[in-house]
């Protein structure tokens, strides 16, 4: 078969404790070094948590396998390092357009309105990412990668797990204070520890080719219900990186896996939906079957799991990677307040509260989408079938239409760490959402709000002018870094003018900010690292901003 | 009043975060209103639900405006 990717295999170093080194212990050690493991590692080890990573193998993952990233993730991505290279490389895309046999019933757009820096979704085969993240994590002088590296055993005490871990200069043991496990949906590590992971698995089959060919087609997501190329069953196609086309082909739970994948039984298909006269070369292909399932609990002590280690769902809606990603953010800050002692160790049980809410939204909607695209008896297909006819002409029933509902960031309206509102606000900036982009101006440069927002505490305050905000307000703003748990208060204004104390400015010249924030003078928020709104007020008042900045690091006043 | 071709299933009191959120929860309690059962209690299950939302949109016009469309390109 083709190739567009070279593999790279990474260099095997022998690590200190095989080499003569004095034993040490770790303050964390991830075992996993896909996509979710490496953005954990990534971000601790730039927020000053030094990090060690084992990873079984020396390469990236074969395959395109995760693919669609969604905006959430790349504006995660970019506090990394690494959302340029991702969106570069990848393929934008905001509209998924959905088809019964042979016409269009329904269409979606993932980013309605401009004004956000990062598209809805981009398309980039999964080797790409994990590539990125290495060169990232190469660049961290406190990230310890090791290839080669697996876990044969580990055990979990009260304060830490002790790992034994082979290599091929044999075994040697490590010590460490947290275990973050990201090691994936077969989880060694979960399965030594005999956690349990329940729920469903779904008696279907999908055939997976990447095709490598020059098409045309728009940069769209297109599903087909019953083509004519492929008739009563689904299809995917998505167009990635360098030429290479990801093709899903729903095949039924009757069909051979091993026979399947045969390029003499892939090829035809692929000619069914192409025709005849498209070159085409087949670059990798796969047959899939997948389950719906979670763990009860993502932390077990200082045990911590993330990604698919933890939960997983079915492939329509790009929730994996893209949840798995999302854990990471939520859990880093949280740890490293807790590895620093700013922070009770229950704050790490918000992560697994926030992140087994999340996931719950994620196998329900995939759920909802696959038992919409595999009906499960004759009336649920007939009334699907209703369903995609009566979308032809009607808008209430393309709302009905479900070929995947696609990542976006669940809203953690349920939290703990939440402050409840006090005064009225319009919009969906709720304490527990991830917050919305706006376009900003600061000392006259443009930037995006995520940008300049997150890895640490932030308050923004609204004010009409901030050349009439006097000084002991603004000394009142500044006294909040000081506190154990800083809080930088950043002023947002429709214009610009140069605030007292040194006090930034964000200059919210197209006014999204306000629009998206329903924010007039004097509404403040308080930001979490990892840019979740914790709370917000109609007028800034310090006891209130601490009050709520110890809720959400589950402290006490 | 005419027969509602636009989106309109939703809850009280409850707050949605994606536009497609009331339909997927309508959708997935028909399903589960049919699970496990054979094929003629689904179609009776069905026949009941029409009398019964027919009875409750009472307006006959609007009922017709439905039957009409309901019968195209069957």
């Amino acid at each position: 078969m083709l190739s567009t990717y070279q593999y790279s295999s990474y260099e095997y170093v022998r690590p200190p404790e095989q080499s003569g080194a004095e034993k040490k212990r770790y303050p964390v050690v991830i075992v996993g070094a896909g996509p979710v493991g490496l953005a954990a590692a990534i971000e601790l080890a730039q927020s000053g948590v030094p990090v060690v990573v084992l990873d079984d193998d020396n390469t990236v993952s074969v395959g395109s396998r995760g693919v669609c990233y969604a905006k959430r993730t790349l504006e995660v991505l970019d506090r990394l390092g690494v959302g340029d290279p991702c969106v570069d490389k990848g393929v934008s895309w905001n509209v998924g357009r959905t088809f019964f046999r042979e016409q269009e019933v329904y269409n979606f757009n993932l980013r309605p309105q401009d004004d956000h820096k990062r598209p809805g979704m981009i398309n980039l085969q999964q080797y790409y990412l994990e590539e990125y993240e290495i060169t990232r994590a190469k660049e961290l002088p406190n990230l310890d990668l090791r290839f080669k590296n697996k876990v044969v055993s580990v055990s979990p005490d009260g304060n830490g797990a002790t790992l034994q871990v082979e290599t091929p200069d044999g075994i040697y043991s490590l010590e460490t204070d947290w275990l973050i496990v990201a090691d994936g949906a077969r989880s060694g590590i979960r399965r030594m520890m005999n956690l349990e992971i329940d729920g469903k698995i779904f008696m279907d089959r999908f055939l997976i080719a990447d095709v490598v060919m020059k098409a045309d087609f728009p940069t769209e997501r297109w599903f087909w219900f019953d083509p004519p190329f492929h008739p009563g069953q689904s299809v995917l196609l998505h167009r990635q990186a360098d030429n290479v086309f990801r093709i899903d082909f729903q095949l039924g739970w009757q069909a051979d896996p091993e026979e399947e994948k045969k390029p003499e039984n892939v090829i035809p298909r692929i000619k069914a939906m192409l025709g005849d006269d498209r070159e085409f070369e087949l670059e990798w292909v796969s047959v899939y079957t997948f389950q719906c399932r979670r763990m009860n609990n993502f932390t077990h002590g200082h045990v911590l799991f993330v990604g698919d280690a933890a939960h997983q769902v079915s492939p329509f809606g790009a929730r994996g990677a893209n949840s798995g990603i999302q854990d990471t953010d939520n859990l880093c800050w949280k740890l490293k307040l807790v590895i620093e002692g700013k922070a009770p160790s229950s704050l790490l049980d918000t992560y697994s509260e926030e992140r087994v809410f999340a996931a719950d939204e994620n196998l329900l909607n995939s759920t909802r989408s696959t038992d919409f695209i595999t009906p499960k008896s004759k009336m649920s297909l007939t009334i699907r079938n209703a369903a995609l006819t009566l979308a032809r002409d009607h808008a209430f029933a393309r709302a009905l239409v479900n070929s995947g509902r696609l990542s976006v960031p669940a809203v953690l309206t349920e939290s703990r760490l939440n402050t409840p509102d006090t005064s009225e606000f319009a919009g969906d900036m709720v304490p527990g959402a991830a917050m919305d982009d706006a376009p900003m101006q600061e000392d006259g440069e443009n930037f995006w709000l995520l940008e300049r927002v997150g890895n640490q505490f932030m308050a923004l305050v609204r004010v009409n002018d901030p050349s009439q905000v006097d000084a002991a307000t603004a000394r009142v703003y500044k006294s909040l870094v000081d506190a154990a748990i800083p809080i930088e208060v950043v002023l947002v204004s429709p214009q610009a003018g140069s605030a007292p104390e040194g006090l930034r400015v964000f200059v919210d010249e197209k006014h999204r900010f306000t629009e998206r924030f329903d924010a007039q003078a004097g509404t403040t928020y308080l930001i979490r690292p990892d840019q979740h709104v914790a709370a917000r007020w109609r007028a800034f008042d310090a006891t209130a901003v601490k009050a709520a900045l110890a809720r959400a690091t589950s402290n006490t006043l | 009043m005419p027969l509602t071709l636009t989106p309109n299933l939703s809850e009280p009191g409850k707050r949605y975060f994606q536009a497609y959120t009331p339909g997927d929860d309508f959708y997935e309690a028909l399903i589960e209103t049919h699970r496990d059962l054979t094929d003629e209690q689904s179609s009776l299950v069905n026949a009941k639900l029409v009398l019964l939302l027919s009875n409750h949109i009472g307006d006959l016009s609007v009922l017709r405006e439905a039957m009409n469309i309901a019968r195209q390109s069957v």
